[in-house]
């Protein structure tokens, strides 16, 4: 076969395999978990009660870490999945702060007294303003924060032993974080 | 006729069903709102915009975007905040950057190289030498139509 015959049967094979090669990619890459814009970055300024004492105010002041900033409301199936995991941490000494979002005081109150509460402070943010600056789009979310405020990592989804143990507590220890 | 004419005014109302909630004191702003919402993409239920969207999130973003066109925010200053907070995926209209050069230009790019191949094909292309027919044969063609013909 000559040269550019060559070349004109090669091209679509060519093409195949980068199209191969994304595909390929694109089976084990999950679209619905997006990138957090706000990783390296201070929390956002902002003011809100406490869940159970609404006299208090809360602001970024109170996110100095490190701490794991939780995002569950009680219309979360997942969170309470992670709940026991979560009261398993605080447990053994990992400062978590909650943010109650988009939910009814009453109920979050309630289900803290059932199910039992990791949580060393609780921001009440019934009408999500706090969850939209932190580009929040889902619960539950878990952030790292240290000791600066700074945020240093996001995690989507549910807190389980297995992702706590190999993603999360490294990133943990990294930001100065003790525990277990 | 008739059915038409309800079928045409139903689908009007429900166009601008998303709009109701939201107050508009100058129709500029309106027209803003309506533009932005259709841009920007819902976070959550991901191949819907927030106009189309009745997530609770959605809702939040309207809201925000509201607020903003009201404290006097351009377009861009509103999309440049919600970027801010959930990233390029947020808007329908991807920034010009070297990560997204190939979704702006490729289609050029590709358009522009088929034309060049098929330019330079068309001038390579030898015209082909005429056939010659020699007069037995071209005898033997007409019988055989005529043939056919009758």
């Amino acid at each position: 076969m000559s040269r550019t015959k060559w070349l004109v049967f090669s091209l679509p094979l060519l093409a195949f395999l980068v199209m191969g090669y994304f595909f390929l990619r694109a089976l084990d890459s999950d679209p619905s978990l997006l990138p957090s814009t706000r990783v390296d970055q201070k929390v956002p300024p902002f003011s809100l009660p406490e869940l159970a004492d609404p006299q208090q105010m809360l602001s970024e002041q109170n996110l100095k870490g490190p701490l794991l900033l939780n995002v569950w409301a009680t219309w979360c199936p997942s969170c309470k999945v992670e709940h026991p995991v979560l009261n398993e941490l605080a447990k053994n000494g990992i400062r978590i702060v909650g943010l109650n979002y988009k939910d009814v005081r009453e109920a979050a109150i309630q289900y803290l007294e059932f199910n039992g509460n990791p949580y060393q402070q609780n921001i009440y943010d019934e009408a999500g303003d706090l969850g939209l600056d932190l580009g929040v789009y889902g619960a539950p979310e878990t952030f790292l924060i240290d000791a600066q405020g700074v945020i240093r990592y996001r995690h989507v989804g549910v807190v389980t032993p297995d992702n706590w143990r190999e993603l999360l507590w490294p990133k943990w220890q990294e930001m100065g974080g003790k525990g277990p | 006729m008739r059915a038409l004419l309800i079928l045409v005014l139903m689908m009007g109302s429900s166009a601008f069903a998303t709009i109701d909630a939201y107050e508009f004191n100058d129709l500029e702003k309106e027209q803003r709102f309506r533009v932005l919402i259709g841009e920007l993409r819902c976070p959550k239920c991901q191949n819907q915009n927030i106009s189309d969207s009745n997530a609770g999130l959605a809702k939040d973003i309207k809201d925000r975007t509201y607020r903003l066109i009201n404290e006097g925010k351009s377009n861009r200053e509103i999309t440049d905040y919600m970027v801010e907070r959930y990233g390029d995926f947020i808007t329908y209209r991807p920034p010009m950057k070297p990560a997204t050069w190939f979704l702006w230009f490729g289609p050029f790019v590709l358009t522009l190289l088929a034309l060049t191949i098929l330019l330079v094909r068309k001038l390579r292309a030898q015209p082909s030498a005429p056939v010659r027919v020699d007069a037995e044969k071209h005898k033997q063609v007409e019988d055989l139509l005529k043939k056919l013909d009758d």
